[in-house]
């Protein structure tokens, strides 16, 4: 029965951000006299989607696009704005700090920059044991911990004596493995890797997805993947989901979503992306135009202002994600008037 | 220990003159303060000891000079270099003390106030603005006038001073310090804000503060000093550097430079000695001066 | 290659930057070799640490304290520029060589408006009046696809996108008609879609005026699609140089080959990545022999007793490797 329950569920989730600062800063003189302003940055606009266990959900899409934002709330170092995040069914959106300590023996993160996410004045094994050192109660429990220590950072290709060692000594490809034996101590069912290789040289880059492929293998992990490399995303996903300005705009199972990419910006993303393969130059579709701010979103379809096929309706109604079969969901009103599809 | 000395850090300091010589003269005052009164006849507080017939010697290698008192006497027969040594100790003691307690205030401060942000940190960042608005004499003055002298005011005072400096450049390491990702790798592991503050930002945010407090160390005897010389600081029975200035001010134009001018060089020489070892500091620990 | 070295446009030979640091003397660039023809786009590739931005530096004479220009030549047109002098070298940057660079916010000055900005370089290497180097800096805002070019010219660099940034860069690099651009990293920075019109640009300004450039990037990918040659540098050496296609399809340097590999191929669904094993060794003190060694699959003894010099394999690529890979041979 709980094999159907996914891992992870994200229903309609919204994270704004006001940005403003002090309430000196915000002040605003106006038309109607002096008021306050309070700027907000849509970073996420209502996404949804769901992860199975084992499975592997990519998230792509270009900078600003919201998708590290949706990692980040999802490990609940933002609290949402609204929207459910069910992890196995329990719904953790708006949980405190006790509440949320023992779903975060179940979800672990991993970060892109192998610089900033260890902390330059702790050892290795410090590091590696922190999450699990949250989740021990007794004694006993902690007595464990150091031999746990050991068997992670073996299993993730260091040795033993590289845990009295600090994060300095380390090159990124090293200290990444640092940070996925982090995640990996508390022995959780989800990891969210929020651009894991996108900091590290193509041969580092291929070390450490082999490593989280293994894993996955060895111990059933099912992994939020954040990243902006399509040729990586089409490597290790199961299922894509490209996200622009705060919108899931496409949702779909990896080879369906290579294939048959439906959404105008997920064709324009799949075509923009250089690939050693010759190319054959004309069937390059090329995006005009730059991400609007998030400051004020375009009225109707994010999309519209740099879409190569948009019409009026595009700007007064906001497209929602339909099914259009085979695990596949598009936002975008081509899908109800199909004949406007020239590309 | 030999990993320090092979060290960058070491290996810089041993080619840099003006680091050694900040370092003697600091390392050179610490000796003098603590073995010094041991090695001067004259306890120049204990009346017992005091002899009028001695006053206003001047320095030995003057006429009328006495060779038990180097740098002279003052109008109570008090030998200036013993006076020199007993009121540098409290001058250091005081400027050590207010600059740990300036630390430790300003640090905690600046890290609720950079973590926390919002109206705590609205509040302590615009005391911190109005307090800088004066200039730092005049509100220890105001201080000292509304709490008394004496030697554990002027620490209030100093304190209340000097904690300014360090909330402000916490909270500033602190906002960058929060955004990294090691600090959201610590909330992912379960650890609460006092704890993210404590093992996590603090040991990241206190080396800026090493060249600060080395600063400020000096900073703080010249205020003190100042004080005493208005008259408002230490009091008579415990004199530093500075009121030692005051006291022999009074006769400077009457020919007996001696009292005021050596205990105003031993200010210099301190304060110039912390001020060019923190300069040095201030270049081996700022990365973007590399 | 006597026919190319005639008409090469740069040729560098045998280049040695080293960098005397506390910790030892860094090797970042350490006998390197290359020519570049008019006209010509060549690829320099390598990870992090391969030297390949001391090399553009080294070009354009940009190498500070600790670094040092130990040996080699680099020739401009026959002029060597490692002995050309500081004041040579100054009208040489800008107006024969120009270089973009991976951050744009950086490469601008963001006290100046763009036009300033554009206008000090004409004002530098040509002798045109006022009018006319304001009407060439809206001419070459125009070309690199900036609209309403005339009013843009008094926006300062903050009041521009990512990618606008880059472009302005990249228009006043154009603007002396240098012979020669070195572009480090330059979409790096940049998203996938802002890369692809960058890209595009800069193929099309270099075709148009026939200009030569040195793309110095990690990606290979971008590298394939815009380069005539490349040159793969590995612990600041050459590794191998070739056409860009026969490079690609059938590499003979083992690092190549692993560098090809380790990106993910959508066509070659295998489950694991062929990746290089371990990492870079640190170039303050390397093994002898082959700098590779360590992390090749097809090292032998004597690729740990002696250094493999790059070597010719047919008439346009060579390789340093004393079993270079023959063409369609598994790794």
């Amino acid at each position: 029965m709980s094999a159907a329950v996914p891992i992870l569920e994200v229903r309609d989730l919204k994270m704004h951000f006001s940005v403003g600062g002090s309430v000196l800063d915000r002040i605003a003189f106006g038309k109607g006299g002096i008021r306050l302003e309070t700027p907000v940055v849509h970073a996420v606009n209502g996404v949804s989607f769901a992860i199975n266990r084992g499975e592997i959900m990519a998230l792509v899409g270009e900078s600003g696009c919201g998708k590290s934002t949706v990692a980040k709330t999802i490990a609940r170092i933002h609290k949402p704005t609204e929207g459910e995040i069910r992890v196995d069914g329990e719904d953790i959106a708006q949980y405190g700090f006790a509440k949320m300590l023992p779903v975060r023996s179940r979800m672990q993160m991993i970060f892109q920059d192998p610089y900033a996410s260890l902390n330059p004045r702790q050892k290795v094994r410090d590091i590696v044991a922190e999450p699990l050192l949250q989740q021990t109660r007794t004694a006993a429990e902690r007595k464990g911990v150091p031999a746990r220590i050991e068997q992670l950072l073996a299993k993730v290709g260091l040795s033993v004596e590289h845990g009295g060692r600090y994060p300095h000594q380390f090159s990124g490809g090293q200290r990444q493995r640092i940070g996925i034996a982090r995640a990996l101590s508390v022995m959780p069912d989800l990891i969210i890797a929020d651009e894991p290789v996108s900091a590290l040289d193509v041969s580092i880059q291929a070390q450490i997805l082999n490593l989280m492929m293994d894993l996955r293998d060895e111990f059933g992990l099912a992994y939020l993947f954040i990243s902006h490399d399509l040729s990586v995303v089409h490597h290790i996903a199961d299922t894509v989901g490209v996200m622009y300005l705060g919108f899931l705009v496409e949702t779909a199972p990896r080879d369906a979503l290579f294939s048959r990419p439906r959404h105008p910006y997920t064709r324009a993303l799949l075509s923009a992306a250089p690939s050693i393969k010759e190319r054959r130059a004309e069937d390059e579709i090329s995006l005009g135009g730059e991400v609007p701010s998030a400051l004020s979103l375009p009225s109707g379809c994010c999309f519209r202002t740099r879409c190569p096929l948009a019409w009026e309706r595009c700007a007064r109604e906001r497209p929602r994600l339909a099914d259009v079969g085979g695990g596949q969901k598009v936002a975008c009103h081509l899908v109800d008037e199909p004949e406007r599809d020239t590309a | 220990m030999s990993s320090f000395v092979q060290s960058e850090f070491f290996h810089n300091y041993t080619r840099s003159t003006s680091a050694i010589l900040g370092s003697a003269l600091m390392v050179g005052f610490v000796l003098a303060v603590t073995a010094g009164p041991f090695l001067v006849s004259q306890n120049p507080y204990d009346i017992a000891g005091l002899n009028l017939m001695d006053s206003y010697k001047p320095p030995f290698w003057m006429d009328g000079g006495d060779a038990r008192f180097l740098l002279g006497t003052d109008g109570q027969g008090r030998d200036v270099w013993a006076s020199i040594l007993y009121g540098a100790r409290i001058s250091l003691f005081i400027g050590l003390v207010a600059m740990v307690a300036s630390c430790v205030i300003g640090t905690f401060l600046g890290l609720v106030a950079g973590f926390y942000g919002g109206i705590i940190d609205s509040v302590i960042m615009r005391i911190a603005d109005i307090q800088l608005s004066f200039p730092s004499i005049l509100i220890a003055l105001f201080l000292m006038s509304a709490v008394g002298t004496g030697v554990d005011k002027v620490l209030i005072a100093l304190t209340a001073v000097g904690w300014v400096v360090y909330a402000r450049t916490v909270r500033g390491t602190t906002l960058s310090e929060i955004k990294k990702e090691y600090v959201q790798a610590a909330k992912v592991a379960g650890l609460p804000n006092a704890k993210i503050i404590r093992k996590h930002v603090l040991p990241n945010v206190m080396t800026p503060l090493i060249v600060i407090a080395t600063i400020q160390v000096g900073t703080f005897v010249l205020i003190e000093a100042s004080l005493s010389f208005l008259g408002v600081g230490v009091p008579i029975t415990q004199p530093s550097l500075g009121l030692l200035i005051k006291n022999g001010f009074d006769v400077l134009f009457s020919g007996l430079w001696w009292t005021s001018v050596f205990p105003g060089l031993a200010i210099m020489a301190l304060v110039f000695g912390i001020n060019l070892f923190g300069d040095f500091l201030r270049d081996e620990l700022n990365p973007r001066l590399k | 290659m006597t026919a190319q070295t005639q008409n090469a446009l740069l040729a560098v030979r045998d280049l040695r930057t080293h960098f005397h640091t506390f910790a030892g003397t860094v090797k970042a660039v350490n006998g390197v070799s290359f020519e570049i023809g008019t006209g010509e786009i060549m690829g320099l590739v390598g990870e992090s640490g391969g030297g390949k931005s001391v090399v553009g530096f080294s070009i354009l004479g940009l190498i500070d304290s600790p670094g040092k220009i130990e040996g080699g030549q680099i020739l401009l047109d026959g002029e060597d520029l490692v002995t050309a002098g500081e004041p040579r070298l100054r009208q040489i940057r800008g107006r024969d060589i120009s270089m973009v660079f991976q951050d744009p916010m950086t490469s601008l000055n963001p006290l100046h408006t763009v036009g300033q900005q554009m206008d000090e370089v004409l004002r530098l290497h040509t002798d045109l009046d006022a009018a006319a180097r304001r009407e060439a800096c809206v001419a070459m805002l125009e070309s690199v696809g900036i609209s309403r070019a005339a009013d843009r010219l008094g926006a300062y660099p903050h009041q521009f996108s990512g990618g606008m940034r880059q472009r302005v860069v990249i228009a006043i690099a154009l603007l002396a008609q240098p012979r020669l651009i070195i572009a480090d990293e330059p979409t790096t920075a940049l998203d996938v879609t802002i890369q692809s019109q960058i890209l595009k640009l800069m193929r099309q300004q270099i075709a148009a005026r026939g200009a030569s450039m040195i793309l110095i990037t990690h990606d290979l990918a971008v590298v394939s699609e815009m380069a005539d040659h490349i040159t793969v540098l590995y612990c600041g050496k050459v590794v191998e140089r070739g056409p860009t296609r026969a490079l690609i399809a059938a590499p003979a340097h083992p690092y190549t080959r692993g560098l090809i590999d380790s990106i993910p191929d959508p066509s070659n669904r295998h489950p694991r990545l062929r990746q290089i094993p371990g990492m870079v060794p640190d170039i303050r003190n390397l093994p002898p022999g082959c700098a590779f060694r360590a992390r090749c699959p097809r090292a032998q003894a004597l690729c740990a007793v002696e250094e493999p010099p790059l070597r010719a394999l047919n008439a346009a690529r060579s390789a340093a490797c004393h079993y270079p890979l023959q063409p369609g041979e598994p790794a």
